[in-house]
């Protein structure tokens, strides 16, 4: 067995210390060691974004990074932009929007819609989706997930125009 | 999916990064983005004792638009492609086929580096390089050596980069003129079923100079001498461009897989590459 490394990482605003075998995936860590189960495992290849988590600002695939080439990274799961009781503009309309329906992909798309409005605050629905694009749901056919996701968006910059 | 276990180096420099590959030889690979590695580890597909990350390495980043010409630091993302405003302005080509590769989050990881050294027929950066005449540097324990993007590729995975070296960096002269990538995928995400790079020049409305390149056709990229030849001098017209697909045709190779049987990619390849020349004129 490889040598176990020191990785640490600050995880919605916590900071980390865990011991890991290079071999393990950020996602295993997230989920089973900081039990952060908000980002999903669904195809496991990249392809799904199901995993998505924000690394130092960009959206990622948890699923296809290694914990130590994490090392020192700031982490956001879905668990660090809202709370049941404090939804996130994004979380909220998605539920106004009825942007989810078996639910399985929401952290993800959540998170990765969360990276695209910093990128790009004012989409236009073209740029919704293509954003997206690396984020797959069998059940809603994107519709209603768009129209949360510009909802989310007109919120967020009429709020920011109001202060 | 978890891969086999490994040992994970993470160098400072390169003259490290380099003294890791030596020792190791080839039970050692080098990581930039991991996103085509990591799949291949986890399927177990390929056997890494030592796993050396690049991502310490400072030589190995940025992107420099000097004079007419472009250097690419093999870690430069495909996001931080995308992202460089000068860039795109000095080579709007790069912009439109980088947004063509995988998704937002694996733009975000994957590298033009290792998009070009995999040696993955599918991957778009290599007949891309190979339509502008790209240079790769090669650095090695014997020190550095460049070699053209069109001499680089030897078969499927298997390139002119030795196991002991890193490619650390593309460079190219910025083609003036127009330009299009063009790529038909079964979905976002999906490797080519066929692409093609096509820049032109146009000089009293006639093609001045041309270079065509495809894309998962082949198990190399395939640069076609044969096609380019085929619009010098002409207007670019129908006859032109039908000349030009058929000697890309010739040039092509490409196998039966899950995106399809011979005949339809050797007919979505002249589709697609009829295409890429008339947007590229449009634009010169």
């Amino acid at each position: 067995m490889a040598t176990k490394m020191q990785v640490s990482l600050t995880v919605n605003g916590e900071e980390h210390d865990i011991l890991a075998e290079p071999r393990e995936l950020l996602i295993h860590v997230l989920r089973e060691r900081l039990n952060l189960t908000g980002p999903h495992i669904g195809c496991e290849t990249s392809h799904c974004g199901a995993c998505t988590v924000d690394m130092n600002g960009k959206s990622v695939k948890a699923c296809t990074i290694l914990a130590v080439q994490a090392q020192g990274a700031q982490i956001t799961t879905i668990e660090g932009l809202g709370s049941p009781d404090a939804l996130h503009v994004l979380q909220r309309t998605f539920r106004e929007h009825h942007g989810l329906q078996c639910g399985y992909c929401t952290p993800g798309m959540i998170t990765r819609a969360h990276g695209l409005l910093i990128e790009n605050p004012s989409p236009t629905e073209e740029e919704v989706r293509f954003g997206i694009a690396g984020n797959l749901c069998r059940c809603t056919g994107y519709q209603n997930i768009v129209k949360a996701i510009l909802a989310a968006a007109a919120e967020m910059n009429a709020k920011e125009a109001a202060e | 999916m978890i891969p086999a276990a490994f040992e994970y180096h993470r160098p400072d420099d390169l003259v490290s990064a380099i003294g890791l590959l030596t020792r190791h030889g080839e039970e050692a690979r080098v990581i930039a983005g991991g996103h085509s590695l990591l799949p291949m580890m986890k399927l177990r597909m390929t056997d890494i004792a030592h796993l050396v990350d690049l991502q310490g390495v400072s030589e190995l980043r940025g992107i420099t638009v000097g004079e007419g010409r472009v250097t690419l630091g093999a870690m430069v993302t495909q996001a931080e492609l995308i992202g460089h405003p000068a860039l795109t302005q000095a080579v709007p080509l790069l912009r439109e086929a980088a947004l063509q590769i995988a998704d937002p989050q694996v733009r975000n990881m994957g590298t033009v580096g290792g998009n070009v050294a995999n040696g993955d027929p599918g991957n778009d950066m290599p007949g891309l390089m190979q339509c502008l005449d790209a240079t790769f540097t090669l650095v090695g324990p014997a020190g550095s050596r460049d070699v053209a993007a069109r001499d680089f590729y030897h078969s499927a995975y298997v390139t002119e980069r030795a196991d002991d070296e890193i490619l650390t960096t593309i460079s190219f002269a910025a083609p003036g003129g127009g330009y299009a990538y063009e790529k038909q995928k079964r979905k976002i995400g999906d490797y080519a079923t066929a692409a093609a790079a096509v820049v032109v020049a146009k000089s009293g409305g006639k093609v001045a100079s041309a270079s065509v390149a495809m894309t998962n056709l082949k198990d190399t990229p395939v640069w076609s001498a044969g096609a380019a030849a085929a619009l010098v001098g002409s207007d670019c017209g129908k006859d032109a461009v039908a000349a030009a697909v058929s000697a890309m045709l010739g040039d092509i190779d490409p196998s039966a897989d899950n995106r399809g049987p011979v005949e339809f990619k050797r007919h979505v390849a002249g589709v697609i590459l009829a295409r890429a020349i008339a947007r590229a004129w449009s634009r010169a």
